[in-house]
């Protein structure tokens, strides 16, 4: 079992803050194709079309019959830990700041040996593995034991790969829809230690969450002094912050006037862009603090943000638009480590679909995929049935797809 | 068919650019006093060495092309071998073969690295494809964590005990007390071996080489000539080379010498036994075992008993590394893999720096290099004999 993770003790002012470093990111283009697997919680690795062989590191031929025909294919993470070590030195300063660190051999039963970080509850005989990003961004191989372990969660080689909500303080820029209050229950399940939900206009009567770790705090992503104002009250304690603030109308390009399209930017783009220059900053510096150093940004984007959905023609091209400087925030963020979390939801069950026929993604539902994708350390979350379907079609032929949306 | 043999092809000249822990100068400066040293040494002039054999992991972004020029050569016979551990006994093979067959008349092989305070880190991170995909990125400080998952698959494979890595280590420091060049001239005992810190467990800080900068070289020409400009000399009786061997063993455990050393004693006309002392390359104990296994020294997996039945230092039984190897002298990267062959052809020619071999006839030196993944790749040895 592993040691449960400590409630963090309240930082010493007087103490230097441990500065961010990152494991080492370089990687040739073909192991980007595991980071890009690992980026949605899979393990993919290279499997000969001619063959079957499957192997790694990843290469240009298979290695076996030289065929160039290689295929990323899901594998199954089943091995056996053939041999461990403790390292105690290490050449680069983050793992400097992170030994001893345990590394193993790990034989799939798929075929090839994989070099894996080692959950502490592994020992020589069966394990699992997984692909994770680590705070660099790029895919590295962790074994996990082969059955779930008590605290399994609070491993520290893990908890650098995840972004486990357990004791840390999130803010949800919008917590009187739907979602934001969904979120704000399933994070406080899952341990956190403060939830702070933004209220645009608090004059209006929020809906009450009943768990006093849930603080309401005046935010509107519209008004840069407003998120300047709360930046400067919780800026330096946020390690996750959760965009779910959204304007969505049901409106074409053929739709008189920019005003709504206008209102959807100001919140669904100007909005993220907003908080990013508020908020990013104290992020990437806390982004090693102590055992709950700040972790992830998550966005709450659109399916339609891949491909536009012409009956929310404007919304679609808004959360495009967020998209694109969410990759921006990423490239940005990761030089720290923190997590950029892009969330791809078909139609949420709200006011503003409401003529859009089930399968809808609900609140609740959308809530958890998001907890667990902290919690498992994903990087582009696709949450449901449409948006999977959606994703999956727009992988196949984007012009397809975009056909296909002119009749929905 | 069989191999030809490599009569009237001799190695002499052995040279030794001494080595130093870090140095501001850089790979040119180290492999261009191997070069002069071998024309002072040898006699011969710098015009006549129409070929060279060049290995160096610091020479970047030059190869053996550019040190034609940066040094004056005109080789008609060039060559670079960047393989590490391996390089010595590969540029012997591949230099032996161009005197025999006349394209070249006398060749320069030199090997040597440099060693800046910062230089081991980044030849690490870019060592490989591989090793930048799947090992550097885990925090793996180089070889260090290679070579441990290796030696503790090994030990409980095998039932090898830490003491008995030591007494290699210690053995090959006490070797290394006589030998001028050696970077540790400390005796060390067993307890110090014991007690050291771990670094990659189950790996102590006196399993693991020290990084260097330095410089080692040799002569590769015709018998004749060698006996026309009075060199001494030692003769090639054998040698044989192999990489990526056992691809599909899940992690390394035996390496190429295992599937040619028939082939390679065959040739010599000698065996394991009749060695009177053998340079294997050192960069962790383990291979040392592995090597002495797969060469025929003892049967596989007896590596344990073979170590306790003897002792390893010059004077005792099986003389091993008899300079200190690596271990002690330090590894001045790609000069590594020629550390044997110096120490080889001094012992067979009874001018040994160090501690000298009595009446040694036979000896082998072993290569092993290029951790590119999980395991090394390159894997040779060489059969010497004397005059």
């Amino acid at each position: 079992m592993t040691e449960p993770l400590a409630r963090p003790k309240p930082r010493n002012p007087v103490r230097a803050l441990r500065l961010p470093t990152l494991p080492p990111g370089a990687r040739s283009r073909a192991a980007l194709r595991l980071t890009a697997a690992a980026a949605e919680g899979r393990l993919e690795l290279q499997h000969c079309f001619d063959c079957a062989t499957v192997q790694y590191p990843p290469r240009a031929a298979c290695q076996k019959c030289l065929s160039h025909r290689l295929e990323w294919r899901e594998t199954d993470g089943a091995g056996e830990l053939i041999s461990d070590t403790v390292l105690h030195h290490s050449n680069e300063l983050y793992y400097r700041e992170r030994v001893p660190l345990r590394l193993g051999l790990v034989r799939l039963d798929a075929g090839p040996s994989l070099l894996a970080h080692l959950h502490g509850d592994c020992t020589l005989g069966r394990a699992r593995l997984r692909a994770q990003l680590d705070r660099s961004g790029q895919a590295v191989v962790v074994a996990l034991p082969p059955q779930d372990t008590t605290n399994m969660a609070d491993d520290p080689m893990l908890r650098e790969m995840t972004c486990d909500p357990k004791f840390r303080k999130v803010l949800i820029t919008d917590g009187k829809g739907a979602v934001g209050q969904a979120l704000a229950r399933a994070l406080v399940e899952a341990g956190a230690d403060i939830v702070w939900i933004g209220i645009a206009e608090p004059w209006k009567q929020a809906p009450r969450l009943d768990a006093k770790q849930v603080e309401t705090v005046p935010l509107d992503v519209t008004d840069e002094r407003s998120v300047r104002d709360l930046a400067g009250v919780i800026g330096g304690k946020v390690d996750i912050l959760i965009n779910t603030a959204e304007f969505h109308r049901a409106h074409g390009v053929a739709d008189r006037g920019t005003e709504t399209a206008r209102a959807e930017m100001e919140v669904n783009y100007l909005g993220l862009l907003r908080l990013a220059q508020a908020f990013g900053p104290a992020m990437r510096a806390r982004a090693a603090e102590g055992t709950v150093p700040a972790t992830a940004w998550v966005n709450l984007l659109s399916i339609y943000a891949l491909s536009a959905l012409p009956s929310h023609g404007t919304f679609s091209a808004s959360k495009a638009a967020a998209f694109a400087l969410s990759q921006n925030l990423r490239a940005e963020m990761h030089q720290a480590g923190i997590r950029v979390m892009n969330v791809f939801p078909g139609p949420i069950d709200d006011e503003w679909n409401q003529l859009v026929p089930p399968p809808k993604l609900g609140a609740p539902a959308l809530a958890t995929a998001i907890v667990r994708a902290l919690r498992d350390g994903v990087e582009d979350l696709y949450p449901g049935d449409i948006a999977q379907d959606i994703v999956a079609r727009f992988r196949e032929s984007q012009k397809v797809l975009e056909r296909e949306l002119w009749d929905q | 068919m069989s191999r030809a043999c490599y009569d009237g092809v001799v190695v002499a000249s052995p040279v030794t650019i001494p080595y130093v822990r870090y140095s501001t100068r850089d790979a040119h400066w180290f492999l261009g006093r191997a070069l002069a040293a071998l024309v002072k040494q040898s006699g011969v002039k710098k015009e006549q060495l129409d070929g060279l054999c060049v290995s160096s992991f610091t020479l970047f972004p030059d190869t053996a092309v550019g040190l034609t020029q940066h040094f004056g050569l005109s080789p008609r016979w060039l060559d670079h071998i960047p393989m590490g551990g391996a390089s010595g006994v590969v540029a012997l093979r591949r230099a032996a073969r161009a005197v025999q067959a006349g394209d070249a008349g006398i060749v320069a092989c030199i090997a040597g690295d440099t060693n800046h305070v910062d230089s081991f880190r980044q030849n690490l991170a870019n060592f490989s494809r591989f090793a930048r995909d799947a090992v550097y990125p885990f925090g793996a400080g180089g070889p260090n964590a290679s070579f441990a998952l290796l030696t503790s698959y090994y030990m409980h494979q095998y039932g090898i005990e830490p003491r008995d890595f030591g007494k290699l280590c210690v053995a090959q420091r006490d070797n290394a007390l006589k030998f001028p060049h050696a970077l540790f001239r400390k005796p060390l005992t067993l307890d110090e071996y014991l007690n050291a810190r771990p670094i990659a467990e189950p790996l102590r800080l006196f399993d693991c080489v020290m990084p260097c900068a330095g410089a080692e070289a040799f002569l590769v020409l015709a018998e004749d000539r060698a006996r026309s400009l009075d060199l001494p000399f030692a003769r090639i009786l054998g040698t044989i080379e192999r990489h990526n061997a056992f691809p599909d063993d899940p992690i390394q455990i035996r390496g190429g010498w295992a599937l040619d050393r028939d082939d390679l004693f065959a040739q010599a006309g000698a065996g394991a036994a009749d060695m009177d002392f053998a340079e294997v390359y050192d960069d962790y104990p383990v291979i040392n075992v592995m090597q002495l296994e797969d060469l025929g020294f003892c049967p596989k997996g007896d590596g344990a008993g073979f170590v306790r039945r003897n002792s390893f230092t010059v004077g005792g039984t099986l003389p091993l590394n008899t300079s200190g190897g690596q271990l002690s002298v330090g590894q001045a990267g790609a000069a590594g893999g020629y550390l044997g062959f110096t120490e080889a052809v001094r012992q067979l020619t009874g001018r040994a720096l160090g501690a000298q071999v009595e009446n040694a006839r036979l000896g082998l030196v072993s290569g092993f290099g290029m951790i590119n993944y999980d395991r090394g790749l390159c894997g040779g040895a060489v059969v010497l004999g004397a005059a």
